[in-house]
């Protein structure tokens, strides 16, 4: 059974994630900071008249902070998850595009953030790409 | 009244629509529970409300029906076809009342007591006695969806932001004044509509209360009682639909308080309590919550009934409530069927009550909470979400973001550059005066890591615990927003209490006042000082000496206990033997200095003296004799720091003589006496008890050297029994328990300081 994916470069990989997951794909405008919260949130942004929180995919995914500021034309997918909006940034976007999804069964070494963020495998041409549940790249206070 | 007699009928036409279903479905299976349910609430709830809306022919429909409903969920009754067929008549004859009132007809009631007579056990089956629908009256009001109602002030929102983009580029583009003319005539529609949209979601909650003292008087005069109402805080504003939701709830809330939680006068009296009783409705914006109070001084909730009750319908076996908390117990209020009542009359049920009024209020996201006092009575505390209620805010600059408060939970605003402002650090802390009002201070900037710059604006915010000053850099303007809840991970913070999106079109942060004074780890368990009343009290403080110290900052020491002020050379001061000495002559006098003195040329020192042990205390100058007030704002932490008074508009430390004579002037370690620590197998003298004893003029030893002799000896409960004469010292035993064995028990409690220490000078004297 194949199911629609978004092609998108998220910290120097191609990853496909599940068009269910997706609500749009948007150029962020100004980004607020929120003093104090995870570091995985850079901040709210304004889409219209909704308010969504920004997550830094290299932080989400455990990898180094990306360098700099975000710049005004971001690109960034935006999911909602429990009723909250929430803008994923992306390096790029290249596709959408029907995919059969396959297990992550090879005995892949992946590392904490990935390995959890990972729900399985699609293959382009190819070129073998990770299914990023981007559920898990938000972060949930333990106590909520 | 008419308002209220509308939402009813409204309600119920509702209800009767939702409910169409299920008779149907309990028709075909009688025995469903869940169906039973469903129309037994739709019954009572017609029952209660027809009890304040004086609608006495609905209302004897249906406690007719109710009566019958509760036999066969009590299990008394089966419901066969002629009852369902009677109940379902009731129903709908309910229907065709609410219709004949909403149109203003008459509609013949000698059928109702055929209806109500068809319901006996023994009756024949009912004939069809409906007379055929009442043409339906033109509604004025419509019922809207909520999520319409969303898509509307969102929208809304959409549109205010175009039209101020708009507004940009046309600034910028030396717009036409024809133009310019349009766009205002545009922003002036825009501001209006938007806040017509805005009152279609919103409501004072005073449309809840309106309806409460006619329901209390009502239902107080039925039977018989007298109720004291006090309503508070009725212009806090809600979500219309939360109104909505909790209007049924309240009522129900407020039937029990009067029926079973307020007593008859008779019993009132008896109980030493007034013969009216009270009950208190507030509701109150907290932090993102609505928290309404329902509070009564009746009997509370008897819980030993409530468990025999839940015993006696088997809700649960017997060990299970015996192991059950208090909390847990109380939840049994909550039980489907269940009513610490035993008596049923026309004003409140057998239990139904509490079951909805939770469910309707998990409905909208909120929670209930019991607190009982058993014989003092009972407060219900509900709290709402916050959501989409729109709030006042002042909104406010720190570095280079800004942030909203909400405008009640703000004081007052002042500069810190104002008149009677004053920043100080005390300890670790930092203070502020406004005016002569202490408070602490909270620096946002640091607090949220934006800026290290002193504060230019202080908000003072109330908490409920306590009030304290927020450090800010500007108070940029005045907004009315609304607020939604945050994400997750932004609200785990606990500093904000929503966020918002302003005219501006650039998300914006509400700041959580009880939050933020909690992560910044203020506690106001201390009574707050700096009342009006220290004002008075001046005059019978104590005099003390002003002066500047060395570390710059003004401070205070008593009177009584300086010797003498004079100058010295640098010279005769010396660090030796670990401190800081002064020579006067033949004597040395130990010397404290907050700061260094090596760089001043000549000293001037206080020379302090508690009538045998002197000492020194190195100043800049001394500037004025002043009285202190009597109450002092406690230090952080015990030193040398007695406390902190308000001197003519300025903080200033006093010295605790006491503490620099403890810890300067102490006698010599070799004119103590001994006390010796007899059996300390675990260490525990040594490390607790030493210190304390030293305190008060022992030298501890664990083991006599030759030669010497002890003054007293303590020894542990339990660790052999010492005996004095081979000790050569009385000998103080210490227990672990604080109560002592019996009476010939003369063991201390080990920590029981002054009894000790008691114990111990005791045995010295008697030696």
């Amino acid at each position: 059974m194949t199911e629609l994916f978004l092609i998108a470069r998220v910290a120097g990989r191609t990853v496909a994630i599940p068009t269910q997951q997706v609500g749009s794909v948007v150029d962020l405008g100004e980004v607020i900071a929120v003093p104090l919260t995870e570091r995985a949130v850079r901040g709210l942004t304004a889409l219209r008249s909704r308010v969504v929180t920004v997550i830094d995919t290299h932080l989400a995914l455990g990898l180094p902070a990306e360098p700099g500021p975000i710049e005004a034309g971001r690109r960034a997918v935006i999911t909602r998850i429990d009723g909250h909006d929430y803008a994923v940034l992306v390096d790029a976007l290249e596709d959408v595009a029907p995919f059969e999804r396959l297990p992550l069964s090879l005995g892949l070494a992946l590392d904490g953030g990935w390995r959890a963020a990972a729900a399985g495998l699609v293959e382009r041409d190819g070129e073998p790409m990770l299914v990023l549940d981007l559920s898990v790249l938000v972060p949930q206070p333990l106590a909520a | 009244m008419d308002d209220l007699l509308q939402e009813f009928i409204a309600e119920t036409r509702e209800t009767l629509e939702a409910l169409a279903g299920e008779i149907v479905a309990w028709e075909a299976d009688p025995n469903d529970r869940a169906r039973l349910d469903a129309i037994f609430r739709f019954v009572h709830t017609v029952k209660g409300s027809c009890g304040f809306l004086d609608l006495p022919r609905l209302g004897r429909l249906s406690h007719a029906a109710e009566d019958v409903l509760a036999a066969v969920r009590d299990g008394q009754r089966i419901p066969d076809l002629s009852l369902v067929n009677a109940v379902l008549a009731i129903v709908d004859r309910i229907g065709e009342v609410v219709e004949a009132i909403d149109g203003g007809t008459a509609l013949d009631d000698s059928a109702d007591d055929l209806l109500i007579a068809a319901l006996s056990p023994d009756a024949a089956p009912a004939g069809q006695v409906s007379q055929g629908s009442a043409p339906r009256a033109a509604s004025r009001s419509v019922r809207l969806s909520v999520d319409l109602l969303d898509r509307m002030m969102s929208g809304m929102s959409d549109l205010v932001l175009a039209r101020n983009e708009l507004a940009r580029r046309l600034r910028d583009g030396m717009a036409d004044p024809s133009v310019e003319a349009s766009l205002d005539r545009l922003s002036l529609t825009l501001a209006e509509m938007r806040d017509t949209v805005t009152r279609t979601r919103m409501q004072k909650i005073e449309a809840l209360f309106s309806a409460m003292p006619r329901l209390v008087r009502d239902t107080a005069t039925e039977l018989g009682k007298q109720v004291h109402l006090a309503i508070d805080g009725a212009d806090v504003e809600l979500d219309r639909e939360m109104i909505e939701l909790m209007r049924d709830p309240l009522v129900h809330i407020i039937r029990n308080a009067v029926d079973h939680g307020i007593e008859a006068p008779d019993r009132r009296r008896a109980l030493n309590k007034p013969a009216a009783g009270r009950l208190a409705i507030s509701a109150r914006q907290s932090g993102n919550q609505i928290l309404v109070e329902i509070a009564d001084d009746g009997a509370g909730i008897d819980l030993a009934r409530l468990l025999a009750k839940a015993a006696a319908q088997k809700l649960h076996d017997p060990a299970e409530l015996a192991r059950m908390s208090e909390a847990e117990r109380l939840d049994l209020v909550f039980h489907p069927g269940l009513s610490s009542r035993d008596s049923v009359n026309a004003v409140s049920g057998r239990g139904v009550g509490m079951d909805v009024v939770r469910n309707n209020i998990e409905q909208i996201g909120g929670r209930i909470a019991l607190r009982n006092r058993p014989g003092e009575g009972l407060t219900i505390a509900i709290h709402v979400p916050l959501t989409l209620s729109i709030i006042s805010t002042i909104v406010v600059g720190v570095g280079d973001q800004r942030f909203a408060v909400a405008r009640q939970s703000i004081d007052e605003i002042v500069r810190t550059s104002g008149a009677g402002i004053r920043i100080d650090r005390v300890g670790d802390a930092a203070l502020a005066t406004v005016r002569d009002r202490r408070l602490p201070l909270v620096a946002l900037g640091q607090l949220l890591g934006l800026t290290d710059a002193p504060p230019q604006v202080l908000a003072i915010v109330a908490t409920r615990d306590g009030d304290y000053a927020l450090g800010l850099d500007a108070v940029l303007d005045t907004e009315e927003l609304v607020v939604k809840p945050a994400a997750p991970a932004v609200m785990a913070t606990g500093v904000y209490a929503g966020q918002t999106l302003p005219d501006s079109g650039l998300p914006m942060l509400l700041l959580d006042g009880s939050g933020i004074a909690a992560v910044a780890g203020l506690r106001f368990a201390a009574p707050a000082v700096g009342d009006e009343e220290q004002a008075g009290a001046v005059d019978a403080g104590v005099p003390a000496l002003l002066f500047d110290d060395l570390d710059g900052q003004r401070r205070a020491v008593a009177l009584a206990a300086i010797d003498r002020v004079e100058q010295v050379r640098h010279e005769a001061v010396r660090r030796t033997g670990g401190q800081l000495r002064l020579s006067c002559g033949e004597t040395i006098v130990p010397l404290h200095a907050v700061a260094p003195v090596e760089d001043c040329d000549g000293i001037t020192v206080l020379r302090l003296t508690d009538g045998a042990a002197e000492l020194a205390y190195a100043v800049v100058e001394p500037i004025d004799i002043v009285t202190l007030p009597t109450r002092l704002a406690p230090p952080a932490a015990p030193g040398l720091i007695a406390g902190v008074a308000m001197l003519g508009g300025e903080q200033v430390e006093v010295i605790d003589p006491y503490q620099l004579f403890a810890t300067l002037a102490a006698p010599a370690t070799a004119a103590r006496p001994l006390c010796l620590l007899q059996g300390d197998a675990g260490g525990w003298m040594d490390t607790f008890l030493r210190p304390a004893i030293e305190a008060s003029g022992y030298a501890c030893v664990s083991r006599l050297a030759p030669g010497e002799s002890a003054a007293v000896a303590l020894a542990m409960e339990g660790a052999g029994d010492p005996d004095p004469a081979a000790v050569g010292a009385p000998v103080v035993r210490l227990r672990t328990q604080p109560a002592a064995r019996g009476p010939a028990d003369d063991s201390v409690y080990r920590y029981d300081r002054v009894a000790l220490i008691a114990a111990m000078n005791a045995c010295g004297v008697a030696q």
